[in-house]
């Protein structure tokens, strides 16, 4: 059994073993400790030149990668929590993203940075936060994120790969998740776009037409899943599930695909919903995809994340809220 | 007057407060995260014991010791470290992120520094008296922002108190991974008068305060290094320093063992039983408090 954890720490060892352009930056990465969230344990031990920790300086941090992007490496960045990326905004917004397209495409910066997002671990408003909806909509950069289905390390090799900078977004909750196995699927048929950053479609095995279709990513996969299999069982509803790996930018097809068989939509985040990756999901899926899709959006409250347990659970989105929205989308 | 008794007793209830948060972590009472003041008890009561009541208080991630210090409620805080409705802040901040009258604090290293930077000229804007105080640590001159706002605080001469409490680690990165340089000139080179001082005797730091405060009360921005030592973990946990290394400076640099033979034992021992009770009455209220409810719509 390989956890994303280990998937994504596997990945990072692998990449400095392959590329000698490649560092990884960061705040408390060194061993024993590892980073926070021990994604990079082990690196500092075997490639001690290559795994810089930096002081407390995510705005330093970032516009050194894009130096070291631009004149050739391949850094990789890990900032503490997602939500310190507010203090990176001005180097990946007007920095990074811009490069390419403003010097008529003669450079590249091949950057990631990979941002652990999200709450439910009590950590209260500045460490719970998935602030990517926020940047997903800034031209020049790339948003993909992990999921317990496909390979993490393949996702963040291929970001590393990349020439372009490349938002990686994971979830806390994720990391300590299995992979997902044959046996952990029985109820669906999978399938796979291909490519980098694969967008996966789940159907319900035997069940040729579905009432609705899930789209979401990250760690709210796993809470689509539990959705869909109480709602299979206990209202006799059946979900495709449509998990990306890539955010931004929008790549539809196979969404659309699965729309043209269940005719509903329902966007799931655990980013504030208004203005969110679902919103533009939900756009250009009325602008672009079959037509007479019903549609509603999942995600967090409009407001702050709180410490409180009893708060923070009433504001995140909950299996029971993707149930109700389901079963609303289902009315006649 | 602050007399030695009440700079024990400001040490003491920090302490107790927060051997009993991390102590109820294994009970399943408190979840998230906490950062403990232990060890730095001897900064909050020599620079509260300098401040005046109207003066504002921004303070970082180590706020409870602060908070403490600042005359806070010990059960209004615990109830907010248990996520309840009579928490400081309704259980919304936890931890971190806790506001009451002038105290304020969040969980954004450096942010907090133009913040109170900006609270530092509306005092002097409305003529208060009052000055501006934030908390950083060593690590936290890593931001930038603290730059940007020392120099303004310079050229308008902001009534604003800079306290830098140098525990010699951020979380797991030790100064000299982290600092180059020297940190009072950091200050020096925008013209901020500094104050420095290594000491974990709360009477050796209690004169440097006064000075530090009085300067900044004078009009100008002041600065004030305080080197100390962390006890416990950063967080929960997370201490790869060696054992042996912290058992050394606890022997070393205790704040309370520093102080304590100054005060009569017998009015000693009824302070610590005044405040173990506080304590347990603080923590045994809050966790039969009500978890809070989200009013919207
Ligand atoms: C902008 C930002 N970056 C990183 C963190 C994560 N973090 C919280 S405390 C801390 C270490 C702070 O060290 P220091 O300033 O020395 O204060 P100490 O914890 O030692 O009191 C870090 C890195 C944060 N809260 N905010
Ligand atoms: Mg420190």
């Amino acid at each position: 059994m390989t956890t994303v954890l280990e998937s994504l720490n596997s990945a990072l060892h692998t990449a400095l073993e392959t590329d000698p352009r490649v560092y990884v930056l960061g705040e408390d990465i060194l061993d024993p400790y590892g980073g926070a969230f021990k994604i990079t344990r082990g690196l500092s031990t075997r490639f001690p030149e290559r795994v810089l920790t930096t002081p407390i300086s995510e705005a330093a941090i970032m516009g050194i990668c894009n130096g070291m992007a631009l004149r050739g490496l391949r850094p990789v960045a890990e900032v503490m929590f997602g939500d310190f990326v507010t203090l990176m905004a001005d180097q990946l917004i007007n920095h990074a993203a811009k490069f390419r397209w403003m010097y008529n495409d003669q450079v590249r910066v091949p950057l990631v940075l990979r941002l652990p997002m999200g709450g439910r671990r009590g950590y209260g408003p500045t460490h719970s936060q998935s602030l990517e909806k926020h940047l997903l909509g800034a031209p020049g950069l790339k948003a993909v994120a992990p999921n317990s289905l496909g390979s993490p390390a393949d996702l963040l090799l291929a970001a590393i790969a990349d020439d372009d900078p490349v938002l990686f977004v994971e979830h806390k909750l994720l990391y300590t998740r299995p992979l997902l196995e044959e046996k952990d699927l029985l109820d669906w048929k999978v399938s796979d776009s291909g490519g980098a950053y694969p967008t996966f479609t789940l159907r319900t095995s035997n069940i040729e037409a579905s009432h609705l279709t899930i789209a979401t990513y990250g760690y709210n996969f796993e809470l689509a899943r539990e959705a869909a299999r109480e709602l299979m069982y206990e209202y006799e509803i059946f979900s495709e599930i449509v998990l990306f790996s890539q955010l931004s930018p929008f790549e539809l097809n196979p969404l659309f695909d699965s729309l043209r068989r269940t005719g509903r939509l329902l966007t799931l985040e655990e980013g504030a919903a208004t203005l969110g990756w679902g919103a533009e999901v939900a756009a250009r899926t009325a602008e672009q995809g079959p037509s007479e899709v019903r549609i509603r959006r999942l995600g967090a409250r409009d407001l702050p994340i709180a410490n409180a347990k009893s708060l923070e659970d009433a504001i995140l989105p909950s299996v029971q809220d993707i149930i109700q929205t389901a079963r609303i989308l289902l009315e006649k | 007057m602050t007399t030695n008794l009440d700079l024990y007793r400001c040490m003491y209830l920090i302490r107790q407060f927060e051997e009993r948060a991390l102590a109820e972590f294994s009970t399943g009472k408190l979840f998230g995260t906490t950062h403990a003041y232990i060890g730095q008890e001897a900064d909050a009561a020599a620079l509260f014991a300098a401040l005046g009541p109207d003066d504002v208080i921004f303070s970082n991630h180590r706020c409870h010791g602060h908070f403490l210090a600042y005359g806070g409620d010990p059960y209004r805080l615990a109830a907010e470290l248990m996520g309840r409705a009579t928490g400081l802040v309704g259980g919304r901040g936890g931890s971190q992120h806790i506001h009451w009258r002038n105290f304020y604090s969040n969980g954004i290293q450096g942010g907090i520094v133009p913040v109170a930077t900006g609270i530092g000229l509306a005092e002097k804007a409305k003529a208060s008296g009052a000055i501006s105080v934030v908390f950083l640590g060593d690590g936290t001159l890593g931001e930038g922002a603290l730059y940007e706002s020392i120099n303004i605080a310079s050229l308008w001469q902001i009534p604003v108190l800079y306290v830098v409490e140098n525990n010699r680690y951020a979380q797991t990165t030790p100064t000299e991974l982290a600092v180059a340089g020297s940190m009072a000139d950091r200050f020096k080179a925008f013209g901020i008068e500094t104050w420095e001082a290594a000491s974990s005797d709360v009477l050796t730091l209690l004169p440097v305060a006064r000075e530090a405060v009085d300067h900044a009360r004078s009009g100008g921005p002041a600065a004030c290094i305080l080197h100390t030592y962390r006890f416990s973990a950063h967080s929960k946990g997370d201490d790869p320093r060696d054992p042996a290394e912290i058992a050394k400076i606890r022997v070393e640099h205790d704040p309370l063992t520093i102080h304590a033979p100054r005060i009569d034992s017998v009015a000693r021992a009824s302070v610590e039983a005044e405040i173990d009770a506080l304590i347990d009455d603080a923590f045994t209220r809050a966790a039969n408090d009500p978890f809070p409810t989200l009013n919207v719509e």
